[in-house]
């Protein structure tokens, strides 16, 4: 095959990865890495480098309008950013001693787990009596809806950030922005109203993404050859999926997907564990 | 009282918007490179093989640091073009908490100017540690 066949076969699956990244809320980075992988037998280190670039674009593209609009918390997220990053830093670092088929196996686990958080019932109530911490740290606030500002406190700050951590280092070790991991911890441990939650994490993938990013880049994990058709086919598909989104309700899509991904996400682990990676 | 609270709310606003389009022109610019490198690049190599990349070279294809990036730029290497595109996308994030940091001193909120810095700190550790390991 030549690099334009490639680059062009390449280009339309991530535009495919993030269009269906978008629709089910998974992110395109997520299902770019099982693509390069298994269809193309990309070694898992190039993948999980494009991945990240992918990540990084797709969250700085979506936070601009959500910041905007005045849903994100930015205090909130700028604090949780610090366990993100500490942890993405640790993840990378973790990563050079990790076998390949590991990962994958754990890419796997971590896919599977999403797609579950991805179908589970969301959090809309707004918690009206936060805890001491929330206070302290200024992280409770309101947000706008179709009825007016919503304002919202939050509890279990310690338990949050514990969980950020978590996720920062599983986004630094497999270069995914473990979306599913900062929504439980926003969502199901501190009781942030879902729209605030979902955009926040997406306001936190950006960063959280750039610190093992800097790492991987020091590492050769980012090819040309394959960053280009895969940072492109992402933001593309992820900019037609958002445009869906407003016009559809993605219900039956979504499992469809889901349901794919979770195949996709057994064949990542069956593959590791025969040491395919 | 009021003038004052209305002043505040009026600088965390901006600073949202600022933030906004700050990201927005980042990601914009980075896929630009990107789209112009990788341009540059099929037309040098598009019609050669693929590289074997189911074999990881690491450090050795080259492109992974600042100085060998703009070398590849001088001489206008394809890849080095797409490389800048990468390093202006990483760049982004990290410019957005530089800004913030910009906000909070703006809004004297020393509580989040700390919090801002570490995650800056952060930063910088992972960029300029030695993390190669």
């Amino acid at each position: 095959m030549t690099i334009l066949a490639f680059t062009l076969i390449l280009l339309a699956g991530a535009y495919l990865a993030g269009l269906v990244g978008s629709l089910t809320g998974l992110g395109g980075g997520v299902v770019v890495i099982p693509l390069l992988t298994l269809v193309f037998h990309v070694d898992i280190r190039y993948a999980i480098g494009a991945a990240l670039l992918a990540s990084i674009a797709n969250s700085s593209g979506a936070a601009s309008a959500y910041v905007k609009e005045g849903i994100t918390n930015i205090r909130l997220g700028m604090f949780l950013e610090i366990a993100t990053t500490i942890g993405a830093v640790i993840g990378a670092l973790i990563a050079v001693y990790t076998p390949t088929n590991t990962i994958a196996i754990l890419f796997g686990a971590i896919l599977l787990f999403s797609a579950a958080m991805t179908l589970r019932k969301k959090n809309q109530e707004a918690l009206t009596k936060g805890s001491k911490a929330s206070f302290r740290l200024k992280l409770n606030s309101s947000y706008p809806t179709k009825d007016g500002e919503v304002a919202y406190q939050l509890k279990n700050v310690g338990a949050g950030f514990s969980i950020m951590t978590l996720a920062g280092i599983m986004s630094g070790l497999l270069g995914i922005g473990s979306g599913a991991l900062k929504v439980l911890a926003m969502d199901s441990t501190m009781h942030i109203p879902f729209k605030v939650s979902t955009t926040t994490s997406n306001f936190m993938i950006g960063v959280t993404a750039a610190a093992s990013a800097v790492v991987y880049l020091q590492r050769g994990y980012m090819d040309p050859g394959i960053a280009f058709p895969v940072v492109l086919g992402v933001l593309g598909g992820a900019f037609t999926g958002s445009k869906l989104l407003t016009r559809l309700d993605p219900k039956v899509l979504k499992y469809i997907f889901c349901v794919a991904i979770s195949f996709v996400a057994i064949e990542m682990i069956y593959n590791g564990y025969n040491h395919q990676f | 009282m009021k003038k004052i609270i209305s002043k505040s709310l009026f600088a965390d606003h901006d600073i949202e918007q600022f933030i906004g389009l700050q990201l927005r022109y980042g990601v914009i610019t980075a896929s630009t490179i990107v789209l112009i490198g990788g341009l540059v690049y099929l037309n040098q190599f598009g019609g050669l093989a693929i590289p074997p990349y189911h074999h990881f070279a690491g450090t050795e294809a080259g492109f992974t640091t600042v100085g060998e990036i703009s070398t590849g730029l001088s001489s206008m290497n394809a890849k080095g073009i797409i490389q800048l595109g990468v390093l202006v996308l990483i760049a982004t994030p990290i410019l957005r908490i530089a800004f913030s940091l910009i906000g909070f001193i703006l809004e004297k909120d020393k509580l989040y100017i700390c919090i801002t810095m570490v995650v800056l700190a952060v930063m910088m550790v992972s960029i300029f540690g030695g993390l190669k390991v």
